[in-house]
């Protein structure tokens, strides 16, 4: 388990990370998803660049309404509360049940939704939130809807040239209600079905099913699911007809918990 | 010195203790160097100009291997290359037992994924994978057998071609029970699976290969539980004689018994060196471990079980089948399991009549390893959930069906109908107390108030440190004879023991100087504890069966007290007073208000050998000496489990409320590390219940190459294990010890089984197999119409 011979630069600013992804560099950010991969020699890249050291990778500014965070930034900034108000609330104990500290030390928000998998937190949660994916490409930035970011297993709206640069997110108001639930029997465990529902004072809530080996699915309008929880969350588990009558109960359940604690 | 030889009561009632006695909770003197993360272990020794090895390991489960195309460049060994290691063989003198040659690297034949095809050799690890990867394999793939139960169909493809079937050996005791549904009040017949597990040690195996030119001699460093066991087996598979291999085991962090086990790689990488002239080293990456080496547990049972009205039992017949994999490790063999399930299956109970056949499948699947338990956490489940489904039949409690069978303190030493030997105990306490220990009245009015919380028990014995005349008849590469210790004293009065057996998590550096204390009076802080390393301790069998503190503990303390008998006499001199005058206490020898201490003693004798009398023992303070219980049929430790845990009917999880555990290991040398073993096991113990599996494909592949898929217990998933001791003397041993190592790793599965059984027996649902994932309870509530 150690990897294939490979590269190592370390590029200093924007231009010339982007440069670095058109010779066929392979980002890397905490590690914490490539470095199995590389060590299983599952990915193997003939080059790596470290995105750490660009200006403005991790941290979280705030404009207005807008809260730009860092794709370099740690889980553990956000669960220790980089990010203010009620959202910052919401994302910080998210952040807290991702694997164990040490993990979150390093692993980070960019790295965790460009990796997609299927079963990763913030890719089931972000979708749920109002905001947008930050790619930065030759062309300069786009803004991609958190909610079609990701596009199935290890799939993004990410171009082959394009860097994941920040999530930005739309402050929430104190009275937000948002309920998470997810199934792993340990922590560090990947999840076998999360589900969160966000519900903002003035906006349909918005809700998301994922870890079912698929792209999360995003429910724009959760109302119904949050008025009849229990029968909502049958209906749409029963529609995604799973194989694994198991992985359609949690799915259901998984569900039905989150409406139930958004409410 | 005065205690006396025979264990008992009179052992218990002449321990002196002390404070850093034996029976004292004293802390452990290695755990400085633990704590500190000071250990030493095989991945933290690399001499200069070592070279590392990665193996090519097999990608299918069963194949013809035609061909390995080597890269151009590079060091690449294989099996036509390494003529000079003969192969694995793991006899047993069982009749029938069908013997097989696991060849150091494959040639000829694949016999499981994982197993090793070539050495790859560089300077660096990641260099030698890269070797491995430039390999190309040309091999035609045969059917793969991946199902014990499937290993034996008419029909299906041979493992070992000359054998008539996939089977190393049937054992079977006739006997017709018919008649028993007739008289029984209940009958019951279950079929059990327990999971394959793999051993997850947090260090991995581990091999540093030296030849030494100087002494013609070759030092292999392994993380090895039983050093001696390791050097006769690499001796006899490399064509050298003993005294040519020399194995040092250093810190070993974790054994289980997976490191009891002779590797293939171990051989290579010996090989290597002496091929090579350079230190070789390989050490086991996690995914190695998971799915090419460290299987262990996979056993089947069709149980049937008769009982009277009151829950006596009237019989029961087992068909046990254990997939033992594709080769017989050495030096334990392949039919370590399947046999024994005939011999321990009655477990703590009085059976009237018995009837069992097992199979020792030979699969297309890693080697199946002895692991904490050994065969006794599969039987332990087998035996305990069939009592339950049999109370739960007659309508009496678990409780009550325990207690109408479990042998009572007044028949012991108990000999059961299959020749095991109890030696002592109270086992229908034990069963009390557990159940005193948990509110049960409280778990019963929250099943009334409909929540799905169950309460569960499991009670056990455990034969620890068994010797020869219980494994002569095996014939397995090892026979246990007599443990030998040495002591000795060094120039300034240090006390000096060496054994050959190894502690790696077992404390014996603290508890075998808590027994030179006992007979000395030494400081613990002033006695060294030396072992892991042939060349400088005496042969033993090693760390396994619950033995070291039983085996090593009696022959420390006979070695310190025939070194005593050497001190006094010494002392007495050195008093000017009659031997039979004075007396060995407190690290001093005494005559009335005189004295002269152990250091002093050492120094006449080192020293100023002009003041020794002129009769003095010419052996000096230098003593070994040997011990085996008589009778050496082992000691039974025992224990009850009990257990509430709570199922969540929508999701399949079971969370563990209450865990206790009554055990009774004799007289606890000391009683903290005696936690430490019981809390260590009973982790293990959970994991074999509720989490640890290692699926395979129908294909033979494994599915679970890290610990994301293989699931082990961690500190969440462990609740806070309350233990109650009880102390029974046995009557065999030096202070009445018993063997308790494994105890912990044995309950948990039949405990929490039981309880999660009853919590869903008011829905009609039953579990059977382990471990009893989420998946397999939702399954079990389906099968019951309940998801
Ligand atoms: C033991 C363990 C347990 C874990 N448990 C959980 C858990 O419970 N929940 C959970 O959600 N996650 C879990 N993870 C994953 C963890 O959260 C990772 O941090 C995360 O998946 C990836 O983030 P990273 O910064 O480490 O990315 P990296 O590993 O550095 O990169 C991941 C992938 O994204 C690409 N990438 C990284 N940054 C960018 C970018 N800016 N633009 C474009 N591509 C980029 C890389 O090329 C790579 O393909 C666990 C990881 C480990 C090791």
């Amino acid at each position: 388990m150690k990897p294939a011979p490979f590269a190592y630069a370390r590029p200093d600013d924007w231009p010339a990370a982007l440069a670095l992804l058109a010779e066929g560099a392979r980002p890397v950010a905490g590690g914490q998803s490539l470095g199995p991969m590389l060590n299983l020699r599952l990915a193997l890249p003939e080059r790596v660049a470290d995105l750490r050291h660009l200006p403005g990778y991790a941290g979280v500014t705030v404009q207005g309404e807008t809260v730009r965070i860092g794709a370099g930034t740690t889980h553990a900034a956000i669960e220790d509360g980089a990010v203010p108000g009620r959202l910052g609330d919401i994302l910080a104990g998210v952040a807290r049940r991702i694997a164990y500290r040490p993990v979150r030390n390093r692993g980070t928000i960019g790295g965790s939704l460009a990796h997609a998998d299927p079963a990763a937190d913030w890719v089931a949660v972000l979708p749920a939130l109002p905001g947008h994916a930050v790619a930065l490409g030759p062309a300069g930035e786009r803004r991609i809807p958190l909610a079609a970011f990701v596009l199935g297993v290890f799939e993004t709206a990410l171009r082959g040239d394009e860097l994941l640069c920040a999530i930005e997110l739309t402050a929430l108001p104190a009275g937000t209600r948002f309920g998470h639930w997810k199934f792993c029997r340990k922590p560090g465990e990947f999840s076998k079905a999360t589900a969160c529902v966000l519900a903002r004072p003035g906006a349909p809530p918005t809700a998301v099913l994922a870890a079912l080996d698929a792209a999360p699915l995003v429910i724009a309008d959760a109302a119904a699911l949050l008025a009849e929880p229990a029968a909502e969350a049958a209906r749409i588990a029963a529609a995604l007809a799973l194989d694994d009558p198991w992985r359609a109960a949690l799915a259901r359940t998984a569900l039905r918990r989150a409406a139930e604690a958004a409410r | 010195m005065t205690a006396p030889e025979g264990g008992g009561d009179a052992a218990r009632d002449a321990l002196s203790r002390s404070p850093r006695g034996v029976g004292a909770p004293l802390r452990r003197k290695e755990d400085a160097r633990f704590l500190h993360g000071r250990g030493r272990y095989v991945g933290d020794i690399r001499p200069a100009g070592t070279l590392e090895v990665a193996f090519l390991r097999s990608p299918v489960a069963h194949a013809r291997l035609l061909g390995v195309q080597k890269p151009a460049n590079g060091l690449v060994f294989t099996a036509a290359d390494l003529t000079e290691i003969a192969p694995i063989r793991a006899n047993s003198a069982l009749p029938g037992f069908r013997p097989s040659d696991q060849p150091a690297l494959a040639s000829g034949k694949l016999r499981h994924v994982g197993e090793p095809i070539a050495a790859c050799v560089a300077a660096s690890r990641a260099e030698a994978e890269d070797l491995a990867a430039a390999c190309v394999l040309d091999y035609q793939a045969l059917p793969a057998i991946a199902d014990m139960l499937a290993a034996r169909a008419p029909g299906s493809a041979l493992i070992h071609e000359h054998w008539p079937d996939n089977a190393f050996l049937e054992t079977r005791r006739d006997e017709d029970l018919a008649d028993l549904d007739a008289i029984a009040a209940a009958k019951v017949r279950r079929r059990l699976r327990t999971a394959r597990q793999s051993m997850a040690p947090l260090e991995g195996r581990g091999v540093l290969a030296e030849w030494d030119p100087r002494l013609e001699q070759l030092i292999v460093t392994t993380a090895a539980q039983m050093p001696h066991v390791t050097k006769t087996g690499l001796a006899e598979c490399l064509g050298l004689d003993e005294g040519q291999v020399r194995v040092v085991a250093p810190d070993v962090g974790g054994g289980f018994g997976y490191k009891g086990i002779l590797l293939p790689e171990e051989l290579v990488c010996a090989a290597l060196a002496m091929r090579l002239g350079r230190p070789v080293r390989w050490l086991e990456d996690r995914l190695e471990q998971l799915t090419a080496n460290a299987n262990c547990r996979e056993h089947f049972y069709d149980v049937t079980a008769w009982a009277d009205a009151k829950g006596k039992l009237l019989g029961v017949a087992v068909d046990a089948t254990v997939d033992a994999g594709a080769y017989s490790a050495y030096p334990f063999s392949a039919c370590l399991e399947a046999a024994q399930i005939g011999s321990i299956f009655p477990g703590p109970y009085v059976l009237p009549r018995f009837r069992f056949h097992t199979v020792s499948a030979c699969t297309n699947k890693p080697p199946i390893l002895p692991y904490r338990g050994v065969a006794r956490t599969g039987v332990c489940y087998a035996m305990e959930t069939t009592l339950d489904a049999l109370a739960r039949q007659l309508g009496i409690s678990a409780q009550a069906i325990r207690a109408a069978n479990l042998v009572p303190p007044t028949a012991m030493p108990y000999r059961n109908l299959v020749g095991k030997v109890f030696d002592s105990g109270d086992y229908p306490e034990a069963l009390r107390r557990a159940v005193a220990a948990v509110d049960v009245a409280a778990v019963r009015a929250r099943q009334a108030a409909g929540e799905t919380v169950g309460f569960g028990l499991s009670v056990f014995c455990e034969q620890g440190a068994h010797g020869t005349s219980v494994y002569h008849g095996w014939g397995i590469p090892f026979v246990p004879g007599f443990e030998q210790a040495q002591a000795r004293f060094t120039p300034d009065g240090v006390l000096e023991l060496r054994v050959g057996l190894h502690s790696h998590g077992q404390g014996l550096e603290t508890t075998l100087a808590q027994v030179a204390h006992e007979i000395l009076g030494v400081d613990p802080a002033r006695v060294r504890l030396v072992h892991g390393d042939t060349a400088l301790t005496p042969y033993s069998t090693g760390t396994w069966g619950s033995r070291a503190m039983v085996m090593a503990g009696g022959a420390v303390a006979e070695a310190c007290r025939l070194l005593g008998e050497r001190a006094l006499a010494i002392g007495a001199a050195l008093l000017q007073a009659p031997v039979e005058g004075c007396s060995l206490r407190a690290g001093a020898i005494h005559h009335g208000e005189a004295q002269v201490t152990l250091d002093q003693v050492a120094r006449t004798w080192f020293r100023s050998p002009q003041n020794l009398p002129a009769n003095v023992d010419r052996g000096g303070l230098d003593v070994t000496a040997g011990y085996r219980p008589d009778p050496d049929t082992g000691t039974h430790s025992y224990a009850a489990h009990a257990v509430v845990a709570r199922v969540d009917t929508e999701t399949g999880n079971v969370t563990l409320e209450q865990y206790v555990i009554v055990e009774d290991g004799g007289v606890l040398v000391n009683p903290m590390i005696v936690d430490g073993q019981v809390l260590g096991g009973a982790a293990q113990g959970i994991g074999t219940a509720l989490y640890e599996e290692m699926p395979f494909d129908t294909e033979a592949q494994p599915l679970a190459g890290t610990l994301a898929d293989y699931l082990l217990p961690g500190a969440t998933e462990v609740p806070d294990i309350r233990i109650e001791h009880m102390e029974t003397p046995s009557p065999w041993t030096r202070f009445g010890q018993k063997g308790i190592g494994e105890s912990g790793a044995i309950g948990p599965p039949g405990a929490i089984v039981n309880a999660i059984n009853d919590a869903l027996a008011p829905l009609g649902a039953e579990v059977l197999d382990l471990p009893a994932t989420p998946a397999r309870v939702l399954a079990a509530l389906a099968r019951a119409g309940r998801a």
